[in-house]
């Protein structure tokens, strides 16, 4: 597919408007009703929701040094599948991305795939010991261009090294997003502290232990005057904290992941180390939370936390299975099931929450824009009257660990565009060379 | 029975009928000839990935009674401990053909995961996992208490009426897990008995009630006092300042002892730590049932086993 020009014709915009979308050499170049079709390839979206290419700020990609869960190929290949067109990449690799080289090399992987843009993330604490800091100025400084700093799977739990972390990246607007954990109050622990865990005997992670560590971090931020993003918010009591902080002007963002907004705990029933993840599904009660914090801007965006794992660490007994799901390519049909069908969100919001908001906090320029003349042409084509029952089969990742699958999902992925290039057709990823083709073109035109 | 998971999938008659066969199972070992033939052809492997000598012993002596074949596959020393998975050593037991799986396993629901695999067709028997239960302890507590109350006209019965106290670390007891549920489903009333560090927090919906002080609640003359085991785990992680203070408060003492009404039995699942929550006194005194616990162990196991494999089985 040599053309570079497409014509979506006819999809509904964000905003709920019918229009036409042209794209050209890796830009959008027209929206508006019967935009001139000569040369391009005209893609019906006739009855398709277009969003902006989603942006995941939470995405382990696994490479280097755990291939045998994922890579960045496979893993934006799963991005590409779910609607994205961008993922930040946490540092939790081996060796960990914290090093300017570290992070470089992990964006050179990025644009080997070429069916996302891939944007490092860089650790706070060496090797992620949480004993001293990474080299966060040379990551800044780096290709990589890291303004977003995290030791996420460990919490930086040190009160002083947090504080110096927050004080540090002041120095070129980066910000600290935090895994909070309390690890004290976690050890050993394997799902939700409450009735359910009492009951299997497996032991709890109580809320108090993400609680006490967003409100402490909420406070050094204030005192540092920083910027503080807050990983995975689990928790009512969570919200509540993030609701209050904000209301003071204190600088925090915060992302809930698609499953803390749809499971429960007492999945775990089943012993089904599937439902495995850190934090833990939580109760109805602290979904019901979640959800009106993401509908009330008090959580900012929705972020996967995307983990891959081989079989043989799922398919064991519960306390012996690592933590982590996979959800690329099930995010916006699960945003779509909690937040949209219950009337909590509109397309628009959406867009905001699974884009141009995550881009903004990692301070991605040229990413995540509206769809409007000049946009980089990150698009994704949903179809919102779809319904499915998930299965492996829609997985494009290297690894199977999604909650989904067996569970009825409403829509679908039909076209993915990253930097004008087709990563997804036809609900149906491109091949590599193809896509590899379409970007060389476009980074040659461009 | 397919398997035997959990007391909570019990109901009251499925548990009253375990505790009859369990009686009949209990008048042949009293015979000159003990041994029965029932399970002969059969395999069970006991699957021990902790060391439980003594439940593994008396598994060991219920399959044999009954004729079954009998394989110990511990995990200490095998291939299990150089990392194999509960899969791989699932799919020998399979290719080795065996028609019951005794697991005991340190992770709190290992027993499901081999049941809800498909990697083994065998029944497949809880005995002990994690943190979660001991359903053929439970079982023998309830045939034990049974025949106190009700001597040689047990069969039939339940437990109707009767309270039973508790006592120590519930929150990391398996035994006191699987009790709750059992006791409740053969009508008893259970009281939890601890310090607050160590009875669990949420327990929204559970047949139990709750009390931190243990001479309270034998002022109120429960039936049973089931004193548990405090792991030395336990004392060096803050859940009570020291063993002498945890003995004082939640301690069946010399001095508790006497308190005791008449008829109130004293149990524990063993091993016991004489003089931390338990009395050398208390527990060799007339109403202590832990010799007898031993023994109906056997009878309350070959009960088990005789319903899991002798064609009682439905999917
Ligand atoms: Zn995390």
């Amino acid at each position: 597919m040599s053309n570079s020009s497409f014509l979506l014709s006819g999809a509904t915009l964000p905003d709920g408007s019918t229009a036409d979308i042209a794209i050209a050499d890796g830009f959008v170049v027209g929206v508006g009703d019967g935009l001139d079709s000569v040369d391009a390839i005209v893609i019906d979206a006739a009855g398709l929701q277009a969003l902006p290419g989603l942006v995941d700020l939470h995405t382990h990609l696994r490479e280097p040094g755990y291939e045998d869960s994922e890579t960045v190929l496979t893993g934006t290949r799963a991005a590409a599948a779910g609607g994205f067109t961008t993922v930040f990449a946490m540092a939790n690799t081996s060796p960990v991305a914290d090093t300017a080289g570290l992070v470089e090399q992990e964006l050179a992987l990025g644009e080997a795939s070429g069916y996302a843009t891939v944007q490092p993330i860089g650790a706070v604490t060496t090797g992620l010991a949480g004993e001293r800091l990474a080299e966060l100025g040379a990551m800044a400084s780096s290709r990589a261009r890291v303004r977003l700093f995290s030791d996420d799977g460990f919490c930086v739990s040190d009160p002083l090294l947090m504080r110096r972390a927050l004080e540090y990246v002041k120095a070129f607007d980066g910000a600290i997003a935090q895994h909070a954990q309390e690890p004290r109050l976690t050890v050993g622990a394997q799902m939700n502290e409450g009735e359910v865990s009492t009951r299997l005997g497996l032991a709890g992670w109580p809320a108090v232990a993400e609680e006490a560590i967003i409100a402490r971090d909420v406070l050094l931020t204030e005192h540092v005057g920083s910027r503080l993003h807050v990983c995975h918010v689990s928790t009512a009591g969570s919200v509540e904290i993030i609701r209050w902080a904000k209301a003071r002007g204190i600088a925090v963002t915060a992302e809930v992941t698609p499953h803390h907004l749809l499971l429960t705990d007492d999945l775990a029933e089943s012993y089904d180390a599937r439902f495995k993840v850190n934090p833990p599904l939580r109760s109805a009660e602290d979904v019901a939370a979640v959800r009106e914090g993401l509908a009330d801007g008090t959580i900012d965006i929705v972020a996967t936390d995307h983990a891959p794992h081989p079989d043989q660490h799922k398919d064991c007994a519960w306390p012996e299975a690592a933590n982590g799901m996979v959800g690329l390519e099930s995010a916006l049909s699960v945003v779509h099931s909690a937040m949209v069908e219950t009337g909590l969100l509109d397309w628009a919001d959406v867009a905001r929450v699974l884009s141009s908001a995550p881009a903004r906090i990692g301070r991605l320029d040229g990413v995540g824009a509206p769809i409007t003349v000049g946009s980089r042409a990150d698009v994704v084509l949903y179809d919102t009257t779809a319904s499915r029952t998930f299965d492996v089969d829609d997985l494009a990742g290297k690894s199977a660990n999604s909650p989904y699958v067996g569970r009825q999902l409403p829509g679908r992925v039909v076209a993915t565009f990253h930097r004008g290039v087709p990563t997804v057709l036809d609900g149906a990823l491109r091949p590599h060379d193809e896509v590899l083709a379409g970007q060389r073109a476009v980074v040659g035109r461009g | 029975m397919r398997h035997l998971l959990s007391t909570r999938d019990l109901s009251r008659d499925a548990a009253i009928h375990i505790l009859d066969v369990a009686e009949d199972m209990a008048d042949t070992q009293t015979r000159e000839v003990r041994k029965l033939p029932t399970l002969r052809g059969k395999t069970v492997v006991n699957l021990f990935f902790e060391d439980s000598t003594r439940t593994r012993i008396s598994f060991e002596a219920a399959a044999k009674r009954l004729s079954a074949d009998v394989i110990n596959f511990s995990a200490k020393g095998s291939s299990v401990s150089k990392g194999e998975s509960l899969k791989d050593t699932a799919q020998t037991l399979e290719e080795m053909g065996a028609d019951a799986v005794v697991i005991r396993h340190g992770a709190s629901g290992a027993p499901h995961t081999l049941a809800a695999s498909g990697w083994i067709d065998a029944g497949i028997v809880n005995a002990g996992d994690g943190t979660h239960e001991h359903p053929t302890q439970a079982l023998l507590d309830a045939f034990t208490i049974r025949r106190c109350l009700h001597g040689s006209a047990s069969r039939g019965r339940a437990l109707d009426g009767v309270t039973v106290a508790i006592v120590g670390d519930i929150l990391h007891s398996r035994v006191a897990r699987s009790n709750v549920w059992l006791l409740s489903a053969l009508g008893a009333r259970t009281v939890f008995v601890g310090p607050p560090t160590l009875v669990p927090n949420h327990l929204e919906g559970w047949p139990a009630e709750v009390s931190f002080d243990l001479d309270a609640t034998l002022a109120t003359g429960p039936d049973v006092v089931m004193m548990l085991r405090i792991q030395s785990e336990r004392m060096n992680d803050a859940f009570f300042p020291n063993p002498r203070e945890y003995s004082r408060r939640w301690g069946l003492d010399d001095e508790r002892l006497a308190r005791l009404g008449p008829d109130t039995i004293v149990m524990h699942p063993g091993p016991m730590n004489r003089g931390l929550e338990i009395s050398s006194r208390a527990a060799d005194s007339p109403r202590s049932t832990v010799r007898e616990q031993v023994a109906n162990g056997v009878s309350a196991r070959m009960a088990v086993l005789y319903l899991l494999l002798s064609g009682e089985r439905e999917d």
